[in-house]
């Protein structure tokens, strides 16, 4: 997957929500082992400092885990993972109301619109 | 012994141009550093001072701990502005050259680059063209396994697609340990791969911060910072 990293805000919170979404979309399944850093930060095209700190940010979270002598693996945890995962979507929604409230929409409509369209896409697909 | 450079007071002016005014400095080991200012902000000036070209006229500059000179030689694998090497020479002769003069030069890293980058060893310096020549100064530095790596302009005339090989070369091979000191305009392409930001305008540090930093409390990449900073 090709790391999609925007230049107005911090490389290392990217990183985070990148390798994040790559467990919770199973890129990186439960249990498996993750490439080494130096291996990690080339792919990305980022320093290696930026991304251990990311790493060892998501392993006190507990998304990862570090074995001493055989490396970086995705934790075992399903539920710890879909906690991941539920906490994406809400940034996300958070987002989309936030951009909605700026448009002039309020929760009510905003609703009403999503449902709508979400109507609307079901009949066409 | 944590800082790998470091200035004190240190002082450099020319003849009706003060090059650099009183700059004090330390660049930790383990760091990607970009060293980023204006034409005839001191970049190259301060360059030259850690490898021992110029002398200053007053403070100190110090490399692992040392005033430039032989010893500081050996740790520092440095890519001048302009090139050194003859044009007569070609790439095997020039290999032979670096293993001969530094005895931390990695003849092997040195051939698996030129193949990746598809430069005929055989080729002689003078038949290549702008930016061939750069990777292959580029890759004879870099296959140096030194302590301190200071690159001045190093991708100016290269293509944007070898750039970002060349990045990631950089990023994948130096070791742990080492710092990495780049001098560059080209700042969107390096930004993503460097630790530290020093600003230097008319030989005045005036920022030292690392890149998230920057984009934290700026809300924008360090090109357009630098491009706000140093707005004419």
């Amino acid at each position: 997957m090709a790391w999609n990293l925007k230049s107005d805000r911090p490389i290392y919170s990217q990183l985070i929500e990148q390798i994040q979404l790559m467990v919770v979309s199973g890129i990186y399944a439960a249990g498996s082992k993750l490439p080494s850093v130096r291996d990690m930060a080339a792919e990305a095209s980022v320093n290696p400092n930026t991304m251990q700190r990311a790493l060892s940010k998501l392993e006190d979270d507990g998304l990862l885990y570090s074995q001493r002598t055989s490396g970086r693996y995705v934790t075992e945890d399903v539920q710890k993972i879909m906690q991941t995962k539920n906490g994406l979507a809400e940034n996300l929604v958070q987002e989309f109301i936030r951009k909605m409230n700026r448009l002039g929409f309020d929760g009510e409509q905003t609703v009403d619109l999503l449902n709508r369209v979400m109507k609307e896409e079901g009949q066409n697909g | 012994m944590d800082n790998i450079l470091e200035c004190r007071n240190l002082v450099k002016y020319y003849p009706g141009c003060l090059a650099l005014n009183s700059v004090n400095l330390s660049v930790p080991k383990g760091r990607i550093v970009g060293l980023l200012g204006p034409n005839g902000s001191g970049k190259t000036t301060l360059i030259k001072l850690a490898n021992g070209l110029l002398t200053p006229n007053s403070g100190q500059i110090l490399v692992g701990g040392r005033a430039p000179g032989v010893e500081t030689k050996k740790m520092v694998a440095y890519l001048p502005e302009r090139t050194y090497l003859n044009d007569w020479m070609n790439v095997n002769t020039m290999i032979d050259f670096f293993g001969d003069f530094y005895a931390d030069f990695n003849k092997a890293k040195a051939y698996d680059m030129l193949q990746r980058l598809h430069i005929n060893p055989a080729d002689h310096l003078k038949t290549m063209s702008k930016g061939t020549k750069e990777k292959v100064q580029l890759i004879l530095v870099m296959s140096r396994e030194a302590q301190l790596y200071i690159l001045d302009e190093p991708i100016g005339g290269v293509d944007p697609a070898t750039r970002d090989y060349i990045l990631d070369t950089i990023i994948s091979n130096y070791s742990e340990n080492a710092t990495l000191l780049i001098s560059t305009h080209l700042i969107t392409d390096v930004e993503k791969i460097l630790d530290d930001v020093i600003f230097i305008n008319m030989g005045n540090i005036v920022l030292t911060a690392t890149v998230d930093e920057i984009r934290e409390k700026e809300g924008k990449s360090v090109d357009a910072f630098f491009r706000e900073v140093f707005k004419c």
